[in-house]
């Protein structure tokens, strides 16, 4: 498995309005990039783009990966709502993907899956009976499953208390390495400690390239440069926030 | 535990239904209602006791149709339901029939399914399957059609076809509304094979109301209502059980 680049620009259009302008997005090989922006700048739609998944805007411009073929059915997605099935076990959950294919699940690849995320004890409850932080690993699980060279997490981790996505996170940039990985999140920090590269989103500067520590993530939460850079983010952030406040008002 | 909670709701409803007994007893003795009006529960019971073999072949003739319509409507409106879920074309064309038709009293068709189909078995469990399949058909498609967005995502980024994804994704889903639709059903049940069987009919429950009343034997019609209350009342558990057991989760 080759994991390709992305390369996406144009003009993100939503039926008259434009949504996002001029957009130019370099999706690195194998690495974290990871989207930030207020709510409803479009984040989620550029994901859902990716990952070929209806959107209702539409892209003038260009979407492709980098070797030239196409992204169909090399892209697995992560959301914030788990997405699992009720009435399936965690075990039918994480396999689902060959059940709708049509083709024999694995189910011995899949229970090497639970126990690679730490819930191989609890292969056969459903997820009505998981913890939510139990049911975002289950969903991990899935997304490891489907073996897929480009990962979409859109927010996956920010229905989660601070301990258990501090462990999430390090959990799926371990086993989500060689991957390339295109992360939506609201969380200053979860982008400092995760993104290779990181970007900002905002409806009137378009789309522009934030600093990211120079040491390899994922970074630990207390090292000096994670905080610097969560700080230096939250300060352009709330800069952002406030002009786009200034200019509706 | 389990069997004192069962005992406490048997207990429960016996107490109730003997109140209901001896206040029926007590307006009958107060009211000196002859017995062709209103027979009181001793009554009832000693033509109970007398007719008990007739009752037991007219009950038999009436469940049989019963429990034939039933299968009949429940078949074809789970037939109805996917068969609109996979096909659009379908769609366009059953839908509008589907809501035309359910605005039709199907209980007002009774004189038409007897003058097509005689007074034998088959009007009556037309009759039920008229009735039944209705409720099936509009609860079992509406839950087909309610898949949440995020299962329709996975449906897609899995690269699922309509079949599996209605096998493995919509059918589950829609179970929990096809049980509502089937508790419906079981409650009309009843009533259209007894009014099948007053339009016109040699035999059944319906029948023998109807010749008691012609020969003033208000005890014995009393006691074909208590037994179809019975008929249905078991009706209603058998459904209701099946549903918790097999449709919900």
């Amino acid at each position: 498995m080759i994991a390709p680049g992305i390369t996406l620009h144009g003009t993100l259009i939503l039926g008259e309005t434009v949504l996002l302008p001029d957009l130019r997005l370099a999706i690195a090989p194998g690495r974290w990039t990871v989207l930030l922006g207020p709510s409803g700048v479009g984040k989620t739609t550029l994901a859902r783009l990716v990952a070929g998944l209806p959107t209702g805007a539409r892209l003038e411009g260009a979407l492709h990966a980098d070797d030239g073929a196409s992204l169909a059915g090399r892209v697995a997605v992560m959301a914030q709502d788990d997405q699992l099935l009720p009435w399936a076990s965690a075990l039918a959950n994480v396999c689902i993907g060959d059940r709708l294919r049509g083709m024999r699940p694995d189910a011995n690849r899949a229970r090497e899956l639970l126990d690679a995320v730490g819930l191989g004890a609890l292969a056969d409850r459903k997820p009505g009976l998981l913890s939510t932080g139990q049911r975002q690993r289950v969903a991990l699980a899935r997304t490891l499953y489907e073996d897929r060279p480009v990962v979409v997490l859109d927010e996956p981790f920010s229905a989660l208390d601070p301990v258990t996505r501090h462990a999430m996170q390090d959990l799926a940039a371990r086993l989500l390495a060689g991957r390339t990985v295109l992360m939506i999140t609201h969380d200053p920090q979860e982008a400092m400690r995760l993104a290779d590269a990181a970007w900002l989103i905002d409806s009137t500067e378009g789309i522009c390239p934030l600093e990211t520590p120079d040491t390899p993530a994922p970074r630990p939460v207390e090292s000096p440069e994670t905080f610097a850079a969560q700080a230096a983010l939250l300060r352009r952030l709330t800069r952002a926030s406030a002009l786009s406040a200034g200019i509706a008002a | 535990m389990i069997a004192g909670a069962i005992s406490l709701r048997v207990g429960r409803a016996c107490l109730s239904t003997a109140t209901a007994l001896l206040g029926w007893h007590l307006i009958v003795h107060f009211t000196g209602a002859p017995a062709f009006i209103l027979p009181g529960p001793l009554d009832v019971g000693r033509a109970l006791h007398d007719n008990a073999a007739l009752l037991l072949t007219q009950t038999g003739f009436s469940a049989l149709n019963l429990v034939q319509g039933l299968a009949l409507g429940v078949v074809l409106g789970v037939g109805t339901a996917l068969n609109l879920a996979l096909s659009p074309a379908a769609r366009l064309f059953l839908r509008p029939v589907l809501i035309f038709a359910q605005a039709v009293p199907v209980f007002a068709l009774a004189p038409v399914v007897t003058l097509w189909l005689g007074y034998g078995a088959p009007s009556k469990i037309v009759m039920v399957a008229l009735v039944t399949y209705f409720p099936v058909a509009s609860a079992f498609f509406d839950g087909l059609m309610r898949l949440p967005p995020g299962l329709a995502d996975l449906a897609q980024t899995s690269g699922a076809g309509p079949l599996r994804r209605l096998i493995h994704l919509q059918v589950p889903n829609a179970l929990p509304a096809l049980a509502s639709g089937l508790r419906l059903s079981a409650i009309y049940a009843p009533l259209a094979v007894v009014i099948g069987e007053w339009v016109g009919s040699s035999r059944g429950l319906g029948h023998l109301m109807l010749m008691a009343n012609g020969r003033g034997k208000t005890d014995l019609m009393f006691a074909s209502l208590m037994v179809l209350a019975l008929l249905s009342l078991s009706l209603w558990a058998t459904v209701e059980t099946f549903a918790r057991r097999v449709l919900t989760r």
